[in-house]
């Protein structure tokens, strides 16, 4: 009983700790989208959006745009503002053709393409999606070519993130056993955390973006620690299944989930810094400073980790008991700490991780959520319970999403790398680079 | 005292009405995948759609009978059975819980993208009445209740709703009979033989996969039913209503009622909705917060929920704890 | 050791392999199974290599061999819970390459695991019904209508009870497998494989953990199952235990058959005595004669053998006085090649 106790006051601690120390940064944020009438609370916050400009970096203003659905029917108007900007709100996720209505241009001011007018694009859940209509005089149609390179080069940057998000799902699963559900909701706490250190002062901190990037990192690993101290020990000693404990995450990420869509609202949000960026042309690759320099950080960090799983004594001693728990045991390694290691240190890289996506994308309760599906996805194409699987699974995982893109419809990118998983599930259960399980 | 008799009249109007049967089938369904063959099935929500969406386009884009919409539910929730368990059965549990969400997952990208947008109307669904009769035109139909309100005192329902409460509790109630006559049978044995150790069952010579592919279906048919039965109740579809978390609405339920009892995902089904509903209520009247947020802290509150019940009393209410202390 | 078995009569069994030539691979008068150059390797570990090997209808053979010999690979190979490399082998006249597992155990092979597998929430009884083939209530559809397997179920329950008498543990009906000790889960796997009234039963370390005075009156069981026409193979660590009980003996080392004969042919060969101490092998910690866990060295035995063999006797008097039900009952069991085929 007493040990019961012990749980449930770790737990309660827990969650109100997580919640408190989310709603201490800030008063809640905009309200949630009204939950449907049942029990099915949609995803919100889509919308279409962008800053019209004459070509030489003039804003223009007052020209007017309409949404409809591909049958026509009306969804919303907007007319731009002094500084060029324009946004419409959208009921949902689904195609949309976007009309800039090219009379209300001012005089001397026309599109590049007097064709492109009307804009079909496809938005996905919960994303904001800016659109372009350009002015003025240059540019190049993209060849195959440029548009494979910059998919390709988005796949990377996206498989890298991944990769960092995902080793700690991957290492969880190896020393413990335990398939992480709530691993999603540790990237999403990173990059929330990151957000309101991020925002000016009145809603956050006004801390610089890579300090309160650094600082949300250290806040999720504590985070990781904690939930090992108060949730996961306690259960193990009382011999809780591992399906019953699996289930037990699966509760945990909808409680940290809805929690921080309570505290942060429903609503996609970028970070303050690095947001305008000119994009810099490098071949057939053009990027923008700012994903080139993500994309850096994160191949870094991974090199860092490989380090340090294969050099230092605790990246050794996770290994090793990833690799056979029990052996690891009986030669002298403490698993315990072993363990404690492993949740600081992934849910830290989940945080980090978290903080990347939302510099390139933005932030949004259900960040995490989005990824945690193509962690798995990761994980297992490189074999559950190791370090490298994980990152070599995430790198491909990540091109086949955005190279899909080139090719077939951008909503369903993520249904081609879910099918890899089932397709890998299907004739290579234990991963491209994991061993065969032992039998009985 | 009056705020109370509405917080506890909300939760019961809830925990009787047509939201709850659509759970407790789900959460029957699932009953017999976990709870008595173990399969961690992860992906219900697909069954409920393609259950859902079988009822939707046959009945409201290709004009056909309801009934014949129902038959289409119940095959394309099979043929979803098929084509998951095929590869996908022969993996361990938690492999097997990662492919079925996949799979619940890619089914709604592809419902909701513009290319399955003919058939599925894409990201707005379909509402009953799209082309013809709709499917909810010959439901309301056989509706014996003349117009009006129904019940007693502070407990009415609308006449289709009651309509919908008195047939989805009479299709639940026959699917416990069939379930429970179903596991007392052997065949029911050899189901919990393999959620015990599948290996011990084929060595005795059970066909195990033939029997996980079974339960499989039979437990994925009543997901499909769940569908249906929440398309008529609200007369229209959209995919973003299947999400991941359903799934884990039918769990809980499951877990609180009692994982392989026979009653077990029908008492859970009514005593989640009657404190979801409640504890809205209260939120709701108490004015604690914005009421923007009332739907989270909802969802937030079933996860809660979750982890309490699973660490303290997995067995759930009507479970065996003598049982489930040889869990794990 | 040795001459211990001399003190008891020679059994069918035996006398059928009187004349057989104690090397390995040798041929049998009339073998149930055959297997031929069966190979299965883990990464560079060969876990099983094995040439030829016949084993004789109706007869116990003992499979021994020090830790990792690969006994319990070759109990996996044999039932289809793993497949090898190379190699076939034929059971009964069936051919069980890539047959998978749940079919071997229908065409008689039953085999039990040395990590025992009861099923942990399901009662003694379900555990032991769940044993029985051709049950109709197992199809889906007939198992709606209780009618159609009622009849079936009251039959099977009565062999389970007589079963559990036999095994002693008819007072333990209701409890749930996991609720018993590791030695009555032992007990409870071995008899409900007999459920399935096999004609070969395979025994991996069946007397392991249970208690000194239980282990003779399952000795006794396993003893009588030739004459319910079963051909029993187990693997046992403890000497004592293969020389009381085994008609013929294979020695498996390094996953080849290194000696096969009777159990006094066999306990004095060389070769085998090498591969127990270790002599002439590189990795002498592999092969430490260890006859298990919980079970007493041949040494030890001597000296707690006086109470033991006295609670082994009262053992066996009771023991053979359930037995005399069984078998009268023996009928049913006898008919039961004949039902199969
Ligand atoms: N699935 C597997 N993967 C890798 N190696 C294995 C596997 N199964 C068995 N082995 C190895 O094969 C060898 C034979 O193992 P096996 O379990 O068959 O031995 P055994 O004779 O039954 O030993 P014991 O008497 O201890 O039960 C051992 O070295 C073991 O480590
Ligand atoms: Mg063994």
């Amino acid at each position: 009983m007493a040990a019961s106790l012990r749980v449930l006051t770790s737990i309660a601690t827990l969650l109100l700790a997580t919640l408190a120390m989310l709603a201490s940064l800030v008063a809640p944020a905009a309200a949630a989208s009204d939950p449907a009438p049942t029990l099915l609370a949609q995803e919100g916050g889509e919308q279409v959006r962008g800053t019209l400009n004459d070509g030489e970096g003039d804003p223009l203003e007052g020209v007017q745009l309409s949404v409809t659905t591909p049958d026509g029917e009306a969804v919303g108007d907007a007319t731009s503002g002094d500084d060029g900007t324009w946004a419409v709100d959208l009921p949902g996720p689904g195609d949309y053709v976007v009309t800039l209505d090219t009379s209300t241009l001012p005089d001397g001011v026309e599109l590049r393409d007097p064709e492109r007018d009307t804009l079909e694009v496809s938005v996905n859940t919960g994303q904001q999606r800016t659109l372009l209509f350009p002015f003025g005089e240059g540019g190049q149609v993209s060849s195959l070519g440029q548009r494979l390179t910059t998919a390709a080069f988005s796949g990377v940057q996206f498989g890298l993130i991944i990769a960092i998000a995902a080793i700690g799902l991957s290492l969880i699963f190896g020393t413990t056993g335990l398939v992480n559900f709530a691993h999603g909701e540790l990237v999403t706490f990173g990059a929330i955390v990151a957000w309101f250190l991020n925002a000016p002062s009145g809603t956050g901190l006004g801390v610089q973006l890579i300090i309160a990037g650094a600082i949300a990192v250290v806040i999720t690993a504590l985070l990781g620690g904690g939930i090992e101290l108060g949730l996961w020990r306690p259960l193990r000693r009382r011999r809780t299944g591992l399906i019953q404990m699996l289930v037990i995450t699966i509760g945990l990420s909808l409680a940290l989930r809805f929690g921080m869509q309570i505290v942060f609202g429903g609503s996609s949000r970028p970070y303050f810094d690095y947001t305008i960026q000119q994009r810099i042309s490098i071949g057939w690759l053009a990027i923008t400073p700012r994903d080139l320099i993500v994309s850096l950080i994160a191949a870094a960090t991974l090199v860092g980790v490989a380090t340090m799983l294969q050099r230092t004594r605790i990246g050794k001693a996770m290994r090793a008991v990833s690799d056979n728990r029990d052996l690891a045991e009986s030669s002298g390694i403490d698993v315990q700490r072993v363990v404690l290691f492993v949740w600081v240190m992934g849910a830290g890289l989940a945080g980090f991780g978290g903080v990347l996506n939302g510099v390139v994308e933005n932030v949004n309760y259900l960040l995490g959520f989005r990824l945690l599906l193509l962690m798995f996805a990761a994980v297992i194409l490189g074999g559950l319970g190791t370090a490298y699987g994980a990152m070599f699974g995430a790198i491909v995982v990540g091109l086949v999403t955005e190279i899909s893109t080139v090719f077939f419809s951008t909503e369903l990118k993520f249904v081609w790398a879910l099918f890899v998983l089932i397709i890998i599930l299907l004739v290579r259960p234990q991963g491209l680079l994991g061993r065969k399980e032992r039998i009985g | 005292m009056d705020v109370l008799i509405t917080i506890l009249a909300d939760g019961v109007n809830s925990a009787i009405g047509p939201t709850a049967v659509v759970f407790a089938l789900a959460a029957i369904g699932l009953n017999v995948h976990y709870g008595y063959t173990g399969l961690l099935n992860f992906g219900q929500v697909g069954f409920m759609l393609v259950g859902a969406y079988g009822l939707a386009i046959t009945v409201s884009i290709w004009e056909q009978p309801l009934w014949v919409g129902v038959i289409a539910g119940i095959l394309a929730s099979t043929l979803l059975a098929l084509l998951l368990g095929l590869p996908t059965l022969r993996l361990r549990a938690d492999y097997l819980a990662i492919s079925t969400i996949a799979a619940a997952e890619i089914l709604r990208f592809v419902f909701r993208s513009s290319p399955a947008t003919p058939f599925t109307g894409g990201p707005f669904g379909i509402p009953s009445q799209v082309g013809g009769s709709g499917y909810t035109q010959t439901w309301n139909a056989l509706n014996p209740f003349p117009q009006g309100r129904y019940g007693i005192g502070w407990l009415t329902f609308s006449h289709t709703r009651l309509w919908a409460t008195i047939v989805g509790w009479s299709i639940v109630l026959l699917v416990v009979l069939v379930v429970w006559l179903l596991m007392r049978s052997p065949w029911g044995r050899v189901l919990k033989s393999i959620r015990e150790d599948e290996d011990a069952a084929r060595a005795l010579g059970k066909n195990v996969f033939a029997y996980k592919m079974q339960a499989l279906i039979l437990g994925g048919v009543l997901g499909g039913m769940a569908g249906m039965m929440l398309a008529i109740s609200q007369a229209a579809i959209a995919p973003d209503q299947f999400l991941p978390q359903l799934t884990f609405f039918a769990y809980t339920v499951l877990i609180m009622g009692g994982a392989a009892t026979i009653w077990g995902p029908v008492v859970g089904s009514l005593l989640f909705w009657f404190l979801i509903a409640s504890v809205e209520r209260a939120l709701i009247i108490s004015d604690v917060m914005p009421s923007g947020t009332i739907g989270p802290t909802r969802l937030a509150f079933v996860g809660i929920l979750l982890v309490l019940l699973m660490a303290f009393r997995p067995q759930g209410l009507l479970g065996n704890k003598r049982e489930m202390v040889l869990d794990g | 050791m040795a001459d211990r078995d001399t003190t008891k009569a020679p059994t069918a069994g035996a006398l059928a392999l009187a004349d057989v030539e104690p090397v390995p691979g040798v041929p049998k008068p009339d073998p149930i199974l055959v297997v031929d150059k069966v190979k299965r390797s883990f990464g560079g570990l060969t876990a099983v290599n094995v040439d030829h090997l016949e084993l004789q209808r109706g007869a116990i053979t003992s499979l021994i061999g020090p830790n990792g010999a690969g006994k319990t690979t070759f109990f996996n190979l044999m039932t289809g819970f793993d497949r090898p490399d190379t190699g076939t082998w034929h059971f009964d006249g069936h051919d069980l390459a890539n047959v998978s597992a749940y079919k071997v155990a229908r065409y008689g092979m039953v085999r039990t695991f040395q990590l025992t597998k009861a099923l942990t929430r399901l009662s003694v009884m379900e555990n032991m019904k769940l044993g029985a083939t051709g049950q109709r209530g197992e199809r889906i559809l007939a198992s709606l209508i209780p009618g159609i397997w009622k009849a079936q179920e009251a039959e099977i329950e009565e062999r389970a009870e007589e079963l559990l008498v036999r095994f002693k543990m008819d007072h333990m009906r209701d409890e749930l497998g996991g609720e018993l000790s590791g030695g009555q889960r032992k007990l409870l796997e071995m008899a409900r494989a007999l459920m399935v009234e096999p004609s070969m039963v395979m025994l991996d370390e069946p007397m392991a953990g249970v208690n000194p005075a239980l282990t003779q009156s399952l000795l006794e069981h396993v003893k009588d199952l030739p004459s319910f026409d079963m051909t029993v193979l187990f693997v046992e660590h403890d000497m004592d235990v293969v020389m009381d009980i085994s008609d013929w003996v294979v020695v498996m080392a390094q996953g080849r058959i290194i000696a096969e004969g009777p159990p006094a042919a066999v306990a004095a060969n060389e070769e085998v005595i090498d591969a127990y101490i270790g002599k002439g092998h590189g990795d002498e910690s592999r092969f430490t004669p260890t006859p298990l866990a919980g079970a007493p060295v041949s040494a030890a035995v001597e000296e707690v053998a006086p109470p033991s063999a006295d609670e082994g006797a009262e053992d066996l008097a009771d023991g053979g006085a359930d037995l005399d039900g069984p078998a009268e009952g023996a009928g049913p069991a006898d008919e039961q090649p004949g039902g199969r085929a």
